[in-house]
């Protein structure tokens, strides 16, 4: 059985609905390790070996966040910048993660038709996501079809719900 | 008690209360407070008081105790440092101002061995006012400071042989003693035979120095132990008195003695508590001693003879200014500490009245001699606080400049780059963070078990006073790039800062601030680099608080940090309003932290990503 770690990151928990929700439906899961990337390094001060030794301990790798300006919040990319090391994650040496799976699950304040070249953020969800891909395949991991949620400000709770319950059954899978 | 009495002192007192905080306020330093407030209560004014000198004799009291709080401010060990300056700069002092001011009184007519004695009053500066307005100026322990001190301690020594040369002198000149002499100066040992009185003399100093060492300390105890607040300070004012009055007995200068007694005791562990309780004593007295030479002043004889008094006012200060700027020169002190150490010794002191008075008594001066030129040292004593605020308003600020400018050229030092004062709770982490980053940092400390400590470590650590200039040159401050202040005393530590920014004006001054005030008094001093010191870990266990009530760790994180910009912006903003009036101060405070309230709640939601609108927070609209 596949052990999942979610490295989750959001800088503004207390104003969200959908990722609240998302985190209350996974983080209970046995197999699952749910990391708040912005609650155990507020001060953005990573503890890079065992951030590391996270990574070793699971083969699925979740990277939960808002799209935020196109890309993942500040903390999100501070985290790959330190861990991520030459000698670790890549490079001749680096084959740490080589193997593993990782899931981009993302939230969007924009539609689905938005993200499309007559749309008006003019890339594709897939376009806009390449250097998660490339991160990915650089450190010899499968990038996964990401799990999208889109325009999350016109769900309804109950939708919250159900969309939280589609995210737990996708982690479920993966295990 | 009669009711002249409480007449007088009303008056005095009154004079000191109403003069001297305005004195202080504009600028001009205590000590010319009261010399004004003298000259306006004294004879030549408003005549409010009656025989000055009877006064000036119970005050000179106050001159002995300020010698004995100084000597115990002094350390054995430092007095023996200071020997070198003491022997030197004080006898290069001495002897040069005698033979000039001889010289001139030879060629204006006068005998030799009138001109010598002339001579060797006037080289005498004033000991009161020199170390009450350097110490109000923080600048006792400066290179200048201490040349001034060595000077001063010289001629406090130099005056037993002078007075003793007076007869001698008299007998030269076949002058008539005119009456028989009953000065207090005067010893008790003279039928003795001359080995005999240099025995007893000094017999006394070896008792004054073992009593004070070996003994006082189990008086102290036991009169300590009694509880009695009242009754150390007694015991404290019986040591200065009793030292005082034995001194006197051999023939020795009372100060002298004190002085002596204060060094001896400045190692013992009563020396705060000696300090705190005659220190109100010798204030109070030091103000009457500078009020009775403000009365002293007999402006009346220089109403009458205006251009003589002022020619000799001008050529004594003149005289003895360039005489100790040559010396500071000589001894290498500096261009700003000779300033300092020339402008603070240019008068005449309160030994030369001593001098005058008993070379009158041996009828080697003549009245009209005499008159003219006490009104002249006492006129050039009343000069040297307005001496002093020129140097530190005018000469000062030129050679701060000159020396900056030149410290932009200099080589890189290969010595350590930091210099950190204060090795306890706050500095010892700063010692260790900079330490384990790879940099040097010569660590002074005034404690030595943590010094010792430290050696242990491998840290290069000196123990001792940062408040001391030479200290400092030893720790390299001269190569040295950032000076570090973690001392946690605020006045130590401005005191540090002081001098630090007056010996060594090319170093970067980074301080621990341990209060508001304190904070205003560095910003006030220009050193920007601070942080209080409770702040930081206040406003961590904040966030820690905040997380507790169920703010997430980012959110607590982010708000403490805006919080802490504010409260940074603030004392910076505040400062300029501190200092002035108190209500001014408060309504300024209070509007100035309101506003910045309602500032830092908008900005602590912008941290908080509060006001986008981007988040799902308010869910569909329909």
């Amino acid at each position: 059985m596949n052990r999942v770690l979610i490295l989750f990151a959001h800088p503004a928990l207390h104003r969200s609905r959908m990722n609240a929700a998302m985190m209350g439906a996974v983080q209970d899961l046995s197999g699952v390790t749910f990391h708040d990337l912005y609650e155990e390094y507020p001060d953005y001060h990573i503890e890079v070996d065992a951030e590391q030794k996270l990574l070793l301990e699971h083969e699925v790798i979740v990277w939960q966040h808002p799209f935020y300006w196109y890309s993942a919040p500040a903390l999100m990319k501070e985290w790959q910048d330190v861990v991520l090391e030459h000698g670790f994650a890549y490079g001749d040496e680096g084959k740490a993660l080589h193997g593993k799976k990782l899931l981009s699950a993302l939230t969007t304040g924009g539609p689905e038709e938005a993200y499309q070249h007559d749309g008006q953020n003019r890339f594709t969800m897939r376009e806009l996501l390449a250097p998660f891909d490339q991160t990915s395949h650089l450190c010899g991991m499968t990038y996964l079809e990401p799990f999208i949620l889109h325009a999350v400000n016109r769900y309804t709770q109950p939708e919250i719900e159900a969309a939280a319950q589609r995210y737990r059954e996708r982690i479920l899978a993966l295990m | 008690m009669t009711s002249h009495f409480l007449f007088q002192a009303v008056i005095y007192l009154l004079a000191a209360v109403v003069a001297v905080p305005v004195a202080k306020r504009f600028g001009l330093g205590s000590v010319l407070g009261y010399l004004i407030a003298g000259v306006v209560i004294g004879p030549s004014l408003f005549n409010l008081v009656g025989q000055v000198e009877d006064v000036q004799h119970f005050a000179e009291f106050g001159v002995v105790m300020m010698l004995f709080v100084v000597g115990l401010e002094l350390r054995p060990s430092l007095l023996w440092r200071l020997r070198g300056p003491i022997l030197g700069t004080g006898s290069a002092q001495v002897i040069l101002t005698a033979a000039a001011a001889s010289g001139v009184a030879l060629i204006s007519g006068q005998t030799w061995p009138v001109a010598v004695t002339i001579g060797l009053t006037l080289a005498m500066s004033s000991t009161a006012i020199v170390i009450q307005s350097l110490a109000e100026r923080n600048v006792l322990n400066t290179r200048g400071g201490q040349a001034c001190f060595s000077v001063l301690l010289f001629q406090d020594i130099a005056v037993i042989p002078i007075l003793a040369l007076l007869p001698w002198l008299a007998r030269a000149n076949g002058s008539q003693i005119s009456q028989p002499t009953g000065h207090s100066h005067e010893s008790a040992l003279a039928h003795f035979p001359p080995w005999a009185q240099s025995l007893i003399t000094l017999g006394a100093v070896v008792a004054v120095v073992i009593v004070a060492h070996y003994f006082l300390r189990y008086v102290f105890r036991y009169v300590a132990a009694a509880k009695l607040r009242e009754l150390f300070t007694a015991v404290a004012l019986l040591v200065v008195a009793g030292v005082a009055y034995m001194m006197q007995l051999v023939g020795l200068s009372a100060a002298l003695g004190t002085f002596i007694a204060g060094v001896v005791l400045a190692e013992s562990e009563y020396r705060h508590q000696l300090e705190a309780d005659v220190e109100p004593f010798k204030g109070l007295l030091l103000g009457l001693f500078f009020i009775a030479v403000g009365a002293g002043l007999n402006l009346s004889l220089v109403l009458a003879q205006p251009g003589l008094i002022a020619a000799l006012t001008i050529g004594l200060i003149g005289l003895k200014f360039v005489i100790l700027l040559g010396i500071g020169s000589a001894f290498r002190l500096g261009w700003g500490s000779s300033f300092l150490f020339a402008c603070a010794l240019a008068q005449g002191g309160e030994f030369c009245f001593v001098l005058l008075g008993m070379a009158g008594q041996q009828g080697l001066v003549s009245s009209d001699t005499a008159g003219p030129l006490s009104a002249a040292i006492a006129l050039s004593m009343a000069l040297t606080p307005l001496m002093l605020i020129l140097n530190d308003r005018v000469i000062q600020p030129r050679f701060a400049k000159l020396k900056a400018e030149r410290e932009h050229d200099a080589v890189e030092s290969h010595d350590h780059p930091v210099i950190l004062a204060g090795f306890g709770r706050f500095g010892h982490i700063i010692g260790r963070l900079l330490e384990n980053s790879g940099f040097g940092v010569t660590v002074l400390d005034n404690d030595p078990d943590q010094v010792e400590l430290l050696g242990r470590f491998g840290m290069k650590a000196f123990y001792g006073d940062a408040s001391r200039a030479d200290l400092l040159a030893s720790a390299g401050a001269a190569k040295a790039k950032l000076f570090v202040c973690a001392i946690d005393s605020e006045e130590k530590s401005l005191e540090v800062i002081d001098l630090v920014q007056q010996e060594f004006p090319h170093l970067r001054i980074l301080a621990r601030a341990v209060s508001r005030s304190h904070a205003y008094e560095l910003i006030k001093r220009g050193v920007m680099d601070f942080r209080r010191d409770t702040l930081g870990s206040a406003v961590d266990l904040g966030a820690d608080i905040l997380r507790a009530l169920g703010y997430r760790a980012h959110r607590a994180l982010r708000t403490v940090q805006t919080f802490k910009c504010y409260e940074e912006e603030s004392v910076r903003e505040l400062a300029k309003h501190y200092g002035g009036d108190q209500s001014a101060y408060i309504s300024i405070a209070r509007q100035h932290i309101q506003n910045l309230e309602s500032l830092l709640r908008e900005d602590m939601k912008r941290q908080h990503l509060d006001n986008e609108d981007a988040w799902d927070t308010a869910g569909p609209k329909s």
